[in-house]
């Protein structure tokens, strides 16, 4: 637990709290310092990179295992049923509940931190891709068989492709989620963003620049990564004008 | 590994751990804990529910509902928690412990509400509203007797997965404020290091309990407020997804 020291320095009893009155008595900085931003900008742009990082190792992970478990609850359907209760029981457990059980395994670590994210991410992505998959005309499909497309062939070039809308707006609710999350890991002296809002709260007086700057940089990166995924949607799917439903 | 699951059984043994006056026992931070969660959601139902209903049955404001989703999955709750808090404590107006937790719940929770409200009453079936206008219901009548009762499986659906999320949310609200509940171990043997270890695990079992219990129980109430004439077989898929805490 090499990490253990710098979460000890972060977090415990705030500074202010051994102070008489309380964080209320206590001088206060302004709301925002942009000097601040500029002097610090390396650091944001580190933690911006950090926070992506984190955001797009769980999301890759997430999809690989998605693909994965979506094809054999496609080849199974008896199987389906139980991997989205699965994923449903691993999407409502806590992410700070995930962060703590994951601790005598992996420690406090980027693996915690990355593992955790990706549990979030499989019920939306299995549940999408089998839908998209699901969503896909009978007719096209019997079409392939006819022209003889065998059963790999046949999901890697026809289903696949086709399912892409709604595979990828299950991407976009993914990644967005992971975003918000990645915050939370400033508990495992993490974070990315959610560093800034961490340091920002616990310093005395409170540095409400810093608050500021890791949550609406997180909200902006989040807008970001969905708006590029929506174009990557409509670059991959030329054919498509259809919206993604689900 | 043994010795770590030792170490967890003392912790739970633990004198005072189940003291139902102790501030520091489970009871308590249970109670707290569902205190501030269930307090957020109510006030939340209050706020999302009615004008989801009144803008789903005229029809408007269409683009809103679908974006209003969006929106509050892209807020990271840490952050808005500690705002919160931050705009409390200058302020100093309702404490820092209670309501800026409480605000910051109630915030991420409007939005799933609101939308599987917004989208349950638009998903009733057009022809039955119309044949209740044509028996001379008035626009209220179909609202309250005709859409609401046809709406309710997926706004539960909307309401029980905020709760989910607001108890998970809740826990987070330990990093900042002391009202966090159950989330009050994870955070503080976190702070200690290796030797709060089965603090952290001990806490991470009871949240992860508490949150499991939550979602069967409001399974239970779900039954309980749907209207037997639109009962169903399977249970009801939430239409949108929320965020996860």
């Amino acid at each position: 637990m090499s990490g253990a020291a710098v979460v000890v320095a972060g977090l415990g009893q705030p500074a202010w709290s051994s102070v008489p009155g309380g964080v209320v008595a206590q001088a206060q900085r302004p709301l925002f310092e942009w000097d601040w931003v500029v002097r610090n900008g390396g650091r944001i742009w580190d933690a911006t990179l950090e926070h992506l990082y984190l955001t797009g190792m769980a999301v890759g992970i997430g999809l690989a295992a998605s693909l994965l478990l979506a094809v054999v609850a496609l080849r199974y359907r008896r199987l389906y049923a139980p991997i989205i209760a699965v994923g449903g029981l691993l999407y409502t457990l806590p992410s700070l509940a995930l962060f703590a059980l994951l601790l005598p395994l992996v420690g406090i670590s980027v693996t915690n931190a990355v593992i955790a994210l990706t549990t979030y991410t499989i019920l939306i992505l299995v549940r999408n891709i089998v839908t998209g998959i699901d969503g896909v005309p009978a007719e096209v499909v019997e079409a392939a068989q006819g022209m003889g497309y065998q059963r790999r062939r046949l999901f890697l070039e026809i289903e696949l492709p086709l399912a892409l809308p709604v595979i990828i707006a299950g991407l976009r609710i993914a990644s967005v989620t992971v975003i918000g999350l990645v915050t939370v890991t400033a508990l495992l002296g993490l974070g990315g963003l959610g560093s800034f809002i961490l340091t920002g709260f616990r310093v005395l007086p409170p540095f409400p620049t810093q608050i500021v700057v890791g949550t609406v940089l997180s909200v902006a990166l989040a807008v970001l990564v969905d708006l590029l995924l929506l174009a990557l949607e409509k670059a991959l799917t030329p054919w498509s004008r259809r919206k993604a439903t689900v | 590994m043994s010795e770590l699951l030792a170490e967890v059984a003392a912790w739970f043994a633990a004198e005072g751990r189940w003291s139902l006056t102790d501030s520091g026992g489970v009871p308590f931070r249970t109670a707290q804990h569902l205190y501030v969660s269930v307090t957020a959601t109510v006030l939340a139902v209050l706020i999302a529910i009615p004008p989801a209903l009144v803008l789903a049955h005229r029809r408007t404001a269409e683009a809103f509902a679908s974006a209003v989703v969006n929106i509050g999955r892209a807020i990271p709750s840490f952050g808005l928690i500690v705002i919160f808090w931050l705009i409390a404590a200058r302020t100093g107006w309702l404490g820092t412990d209670f309501w800026p937790l409480v605000g910051a719940l109630v915030a991420l929770a409007l939005p799933p509400i609101f939308t599987n409200t917004y989208t349950a009453v638009r998903e009733v079936d057009a022809p039955t509203v119309e044949a209740a206008r044509g028996m001379g219901y008035d626009e209220t009548r179909i609202l309250t007797e005709i859409e609401l009762p046809l709406a309710t499986p997926v706004m539960l659906a909307g309401v029980r997965l905020a709760f989910v999320q607001v108890i998970a949310t809740t826990a987070i609200g330990a990093i900042v404020t002391n009202g966090g509940g159950l989330g009050r171990y994870i955070v503080d043997g976190f702070a200690q290091g290796v030797g709060g270890r089965a603090t952290v695990i001990g806490g991470a079992l009871l949240l992860g309990a508490l949150t499991l219990l939550a979602e069967a129980g409001f399974g239970g109430l779900q039954r309980l407020l749907t209207p037997t004439g639109v009962r169903r077989d399977t249970p009801v898929q939430d239409v949108t997804v929320g965020a996860a805490g």
